[in-house]
């Protein structure tokens, strides 16, 4: 095995490390892929026996094929580009969103070990990586020529924009708590005596929220998803992509889903730790927690009444950014007392 | 060639490209998309400079949040394409100059020796663990606080400045008081009124059916 390994090597020669690293990039985003797909049966499924219905089940065993036969629908269906719509920036829309939300995946750490790059400022090439998704949008609503559209890009660009800096503000606080911006180093410093107490969610459990909340306005989810809004503006800024250009908009939302879910789970939840002392720590743990944030959104999907316009901004700038500043200087002001408990 | 020297070269070429994109192209729109490839790539430069922090700033400030305000306005703009190139030559001379001055700027780095540049060296790499952004943070905080703490209230004064010379109260406008929304009760939407489900039997009306 170590042969082989040794003769292809020298194969490639001194390209060898680009190949490796494609190979390491694929073996990340192929299953990400894969969950992506089946993030969409999870959510049909889920949704439907929260409203006492049965959810897709005739494809495949309990339905377990739908996402591929939806996969296969969507590859077939022809791109339909509207009249006076500019072309190349039409279709470069759907892969300017989905392009941060795999990016992104090159510095999360899976467990102690496994990261594709272990980079020391992990968490601001996050930041910035996906602050650059709201261009998707934007494009996408302009490029498309629609009024519908346009509207749902404008209303989303602002969302984004207002909610990406609560959450700025609340990663300051995982900041304060670990003095580092390395995602792996972030999770090593909430390891403990007491299992799931010494994990950031109990002294930040103010940002862990405003975190969580924002990360569902980030990612145009229910009840924040008025940049859809089908009761208003049809579908928003994807109202006039169909094929594989929607699907690849579809793919990048739900995509972004599991990267909120797992930031939040690295950020708040102890990553790959394990909650309970006796138990090993490692990679299942931080799937079960993204699982469960995953989870939160379907839910909140199926609970909540989509928000008002206004009702989002004020959220965002008036109660979130405020909670946020407030626990800063409580947080703060905390650590330098001899009462500190997470040492 | 090595793989630093070529990824500069070629950061170089699409940076320059998109740059003179940003000035000749008719859309507004498409200008706007081409600064924030520009100042994606610069990014990618400063990477190779080993500034990671700059670089990471650079696109989270400038491409994360200014241009993506930018491309809000020019987006919501109604500007005629035809009109906004009128002026576009008028402004070669003071183009010239700038271009001028660049290039005076440009000879002074180039042909350094002549210069005396050869005086300051260039700094030698810095080992693995070397963390730009841990030092940074240090100096801001250690030995720049003062300076680092009045910029930040400079930059407060002028939103606060911006927003008050920008900001015009119309009198017919009206608001929601949310505070007050969200304090109502029960008691104060809904009147219940207990109701008999019919109602007493009066004079029966001639109706269709008993007409017909």
């Amino acid at each position: 095995m170590m042969e082989l390994f040794a003769q292809i090597q020298e194969f490639f020669g001194p390209v060898w490390p680009l190949v490796w690293a494609m190979v390491k990039i694929v073996a990340i985003v192929l299953p990400m892929l894969i969950a992506v797909a089946y993030l969409t049966f999870v959510e049909r499924k889920v949704i439907g026996y929260m409203q006492v219905r049965l959810g897709p089940n005739r494809v495949g065993p309990k339905g377990l094929l739908q996402p591929i036969a939806d996969a296969l629908k969507l590859m077939t269906k022809e791109i339909v580009i509207p009249t006076g719509a500019n072309k190349v920036l039409f279709l470069m829309a759907p892969i300017l969103s989905i392009m941060p939300a795999l990016a992104a995946w090159a510095v999360i750490p899976f467990d102690p070990d496994l990261v594709l790059a272990n980079v020391d400022a992990g968490l601001l090439y996050v930041m910035a990586i996906t602050s650059m998704g709201v261009y998707g949008v934007i494009i996408a609503g302009w490029a498309s020529n629609s009024k519908y559209a346009f509207l749902g890009s404008m209303r989303s660009a602002a969302q984004i924009v207002s909610y990406e800096i609560a959450m700025g503000f609340a990663l300051v606080g995982v900041l304060m708590m670990a003095h580092t911006l390395n995602l792996g180093e972030i999770v090593r410093k909430q390891e403990g005596a007491w299992g799931l107490l010494s994990w950031n969610f109990v002294p930040l459990f103010p940002m862990f929220l405003v975190y969580l909340i924002s990360g569902v306005a980030e990612t145009n989810r229910s009840p924040f998803d008025v940049a859809e809004g089908e009761s208003e503006i049809v579908a928003g800024f994807h109202v006039e992509y169909s094929g594989m250009a929607f699907a690849v908009f579809f793919l990048a939302e739900y995509a972004n889903m599991i990267l909120i879910a797992t930031m939040t789970s690295i950020m708040f939840l102890g990553g790959w730790l394990s909650p309970v002392p006796f138990l090993p720590s490692g990679f299942p743990w931080l799937a079960a927690k993204v699982a469960f944030v995953l989870f939160l959104f379907l839910w909140f999907r199926a609970t909540f009444p989509r928000y008002r316009y206004d009702q989002i901004m004020r959220l965002g700038w008036k109660v979130f950014i405020p909670v946020t500043l407030v626990w800063l200087i409580v947080i703060g002001g905390w650590m330098q007392t001899p009462y500190w408990p997470w040492k | 060639m090595s793989f630093q020297l070529f990824v500069f070269y070629l950061f170089s070429l699409i940076l320059v490209g998109a740059s003179l994109k940003v000035i000749t192209a008719r859309n507004p729109v498409h200008s706007a998309l081409f600064l924030v490839l520009a100042f994606v790539t610069a990014s990618g430069l400063w990477m190779l400079l080993e500034a990671e922090f700059l670089a990471i700033a650079l696109v989270l400030v400038y491409v994360g949040a200014v241009m993506v305000l930018f491309l809000f306005v020019v987006m919501m703009l109604d500007i005629n394409i035809d009109r906004l190139r009128e002026g576009y030559w008028d402004y070669l001379v003071p183009a010239l100059v700038v271009a001028g001055i660049m290039v005076a700027e440009m000879t002074v780095i180039l042909a350094g020796r002549y210069f005396r540049l050869d005086g300051m060296p260039a700094p030698a790499a810095k080992p693995e663990t070397y963390s730009n952004t841990r030092e940074l943070g240090k100096l801001i905080y250690t030995q720049y606080v003062y300076p680092f703490e009045l910029a930040s209230v400079i930059l407060l004064v002028a939103i606060v400045a911006a927003i008050a010379l920008t900001l015009r109260r119309r009198k017919d406008t009206k608001f929601q008081n949310t505070g007050r929304q969200v304090a109502v009760r029960r008691q104060d939407r809904v009147r219940m009124v207990s109701m008999p489900s019919e109602k007493p039997a009066a004079a029966p009306l001639p109706t269709d059916e008993a007409a017909g």
